[in-house]
């Protein structure tokens, strides 16, 4: 397996020291080579770098449970979720940031995750669509789609779901024309936004904690 | 995406020494746009330089005005209680930035370093003298309906894309950069720059420079204020035309105007002409609209863009009166 998993509080191997090939710290002696008093200095900083095709090590946080995973820079954490957690239920739509299908909550806040280099989330939490219900009891705003039949295909779902969320936890849901504005980085081709706003509307109103 | 090198800095000083050492890589921080950019191969840093860790995310308030980070998320400044209270211009005009997601992303310093939408720009099978100088601009004579109509070159007919930008450069703001040899500052209407012969330069940054910051001063325009903008769908577009107005009034009398517009040149355009014409005039419909046929004066269209002509004095107009109230 290339993915160790380990389940929260739960005492890991040392990821840096058995990875270490992956890592090259820039040293003072390297920057020594370049002769300039500068570059001598910026030596003493602590730079990760991976050289091209090489994995980083990436510890993060996906849904309440812990991972320590490898993976290359240019991966995505669209990619991420979906290809090495097996988490397919974000979606992947544009791919460009234009449509809201990839988005999750990273340390609480609603992003594209198709926007987001994996890399760049190192000791984040993240929640995503299978994060929401607990066990079998789903989760208000899913209750709340089903009810005022807020999707269609589905696809744009789980995307406007946890962007309907973050709208209700930013306090950007007081009423229709201000949920309309801010769920509007999430696009759905088959049209059923009255319907998503009046699920909004309504888990807004039963002013359950999300 | 092509594949990249990849490095993390802690400190301005690393990261403008990393790329002094890698010319041929490029900072990262929110990576809305970058990463956007790369998948489409239209940018190719052969190393990222992720800047999110340096101490630039402060928004604090000086005697000089508003000292906001590089790093400071759009979202944050959107939402900071100063800039709600006393810089509401910037506030209005973040907002009708982007979507929510996106915001929560996007930095200050990476609004700045937006490249443009044209969509020759981004399509690379087509011409483009922005992307690969030389090359010709398919927009010129192409489908230009998001295309300058202020400020253009034979080359380049490109427009800012940023909302952010605008009420920085109504608001008279400042950008601090660090580079290879040392800091300095740059008035916000001098970063971005005209097309020219090199529309290949979004800005005046020099080589190895970093945004670290940008300062607004102290201003007046807490109250009279709006950012209009006009778009083909209510929410989440690029602007056809946006306009950035600014009023400090004594009664009905104009002490001070401000005016920027965006979506109509490879800049934020200040309306100077018609902000000096507006001081000392009393804020009426008629006064706005000659200060918007002044603003208007030299504006040249492409075609499909023609309606921004018409379009253009009717926002300014409307920017100015829904500030006024």
């Amino acid at each position: 397996m290339d993915n160790e998993k380990t389940c929260p509080g739960h005492n890991e191997t040392n990821l840096y020291a058995s990875r270490r090939n992956f890592l090259r710290t820039s040293t003072a002696l390297a920057a020594l080579a370049v002769a300039s008093p500068v570059i001598v200095k910026a030596g003493e900083n602590d730079e990760k770098i991976a050289a091209l095709f090489e994995k980083m090590p990436l510890q993060i946080e996906v849904n309440g449970m812990a991972h320590s995973l490898s993976v290359e820079p240019r991966v995505t954490l669209l990619d991420l979720l979906r290809e090495q957690l097996h988490l397919s239920g974000t979606k992947k739509g544009c791919d460009h940031g234009q449509c809201g299908a990839c988005t999750v909550h990273v340390n609480g806040k609603r992003i594209n995750s198709c926007l987001s280099l994996a890399v760049m989330n190192e000791g984040k939490k993240v929640t995503t669509i299978e994060g929401l219900a607990n066990g079998d009891k789903l989760h208000p705003m899913q209750e709340a789609f089903i009810k005022h039949d807020g999707f269609q295909c589905g696809y744009c779902t789980p995307g406007q779901i946890m962007s309907a969320v973050a709208c209700i936890n930013e306090g950007h849901a007081s009423n229709e024309e201000e949920i309309k504005e801010f769920m509007s980085g999430n696009i759905c081709r088959c049209g059923a936004y009255p319907n998503i706003v009046d699920a909004i509307m309504d888990v807004k109103k039963g002013g359950q904690s999300l | 995406m092509i594949n990249f090198e990849y490095t993390r800095v802690s400190s301005v000083k690393a990261a403008v020494d990393t790329l002094a050492k890698n010319p041929t890589g490029g900072f990262i921080a929110g990576g809305t746009n970058l990463i956007d950019l790369m998948k489409k191969g239209v940018t190719t840093p052969t190393r990222l330089i992720d800047i999110n860790n340096l101490p630039l995310k402060d928004i604090e308030e000086t005697i000089a005005g508003l000292k906001i980070g590089a790093l400071a998320i759009n979202s944050e400044v959107s939402q900071n209680e100063i800039v709600k209270e006393k810089y509401p211009l910037l506030m209005m005009a973040l907002k009708a930035g982007a979507s929510a997601q996106l915001r929560n992303m996007a930095t200050v310093g990476g609004n700045m370093m937006q490249r443009t939408r044209c969509t020759y720009f981004y399509d690379i099978a087509m011409p483009c003298n922005k992307r690969q100088p030389g090359s010709g601009c398919g927009a010129f004579q192409g489908y230009n309906r998001m295309h300058a109509i202020f400020g253009a070159s034979n080359k380049c007919i490109a427009v800012h894309p940023s909302d952010m930008c605008v009420a920085l450069a109504a608001l008279n703001a400042t950008v601090t950069v660090s580079g290879p040899k040392g800091e300095r500052k740059i008035l916000f209407t001098d970063f971005h720059r005209l097309p020219g012969d090199n529309p290949e330069k979004d800005n005046t940054l020099l080589k190895g420079e970093l945004i670290t910051g940008v300062t607004i001063p102290k201003n007046n325009f807490t109250k009279n204020v709006y950012y209009l903008k006009i778009r083909d769908r209510a929410s989440y577009a690029f602007a056809l035309i946006s306009v950035a107005a600014a009023l400090e009034l004594n009664g009905n009398t104009i002490k001070a105007a401000r005016l920027a517009m965006g979506g109509v040149a490879h800049k934020p355009w200040r309306l100077t002409e018609a902000e000096k014409f507006l001081t000392g005039k009393t804020a009426t419909k008629e006064n706005f609209t000659k200060a918007a046929e002044l603003a208007m004066k030299g504006a040249k269209a492409y075609g499909h863009n023609d309606f921004k002509l018409k379009m253009g004095p009717i926002a300014i107009v409307e920017a100015l009166m829904k500030a006024a109230q």
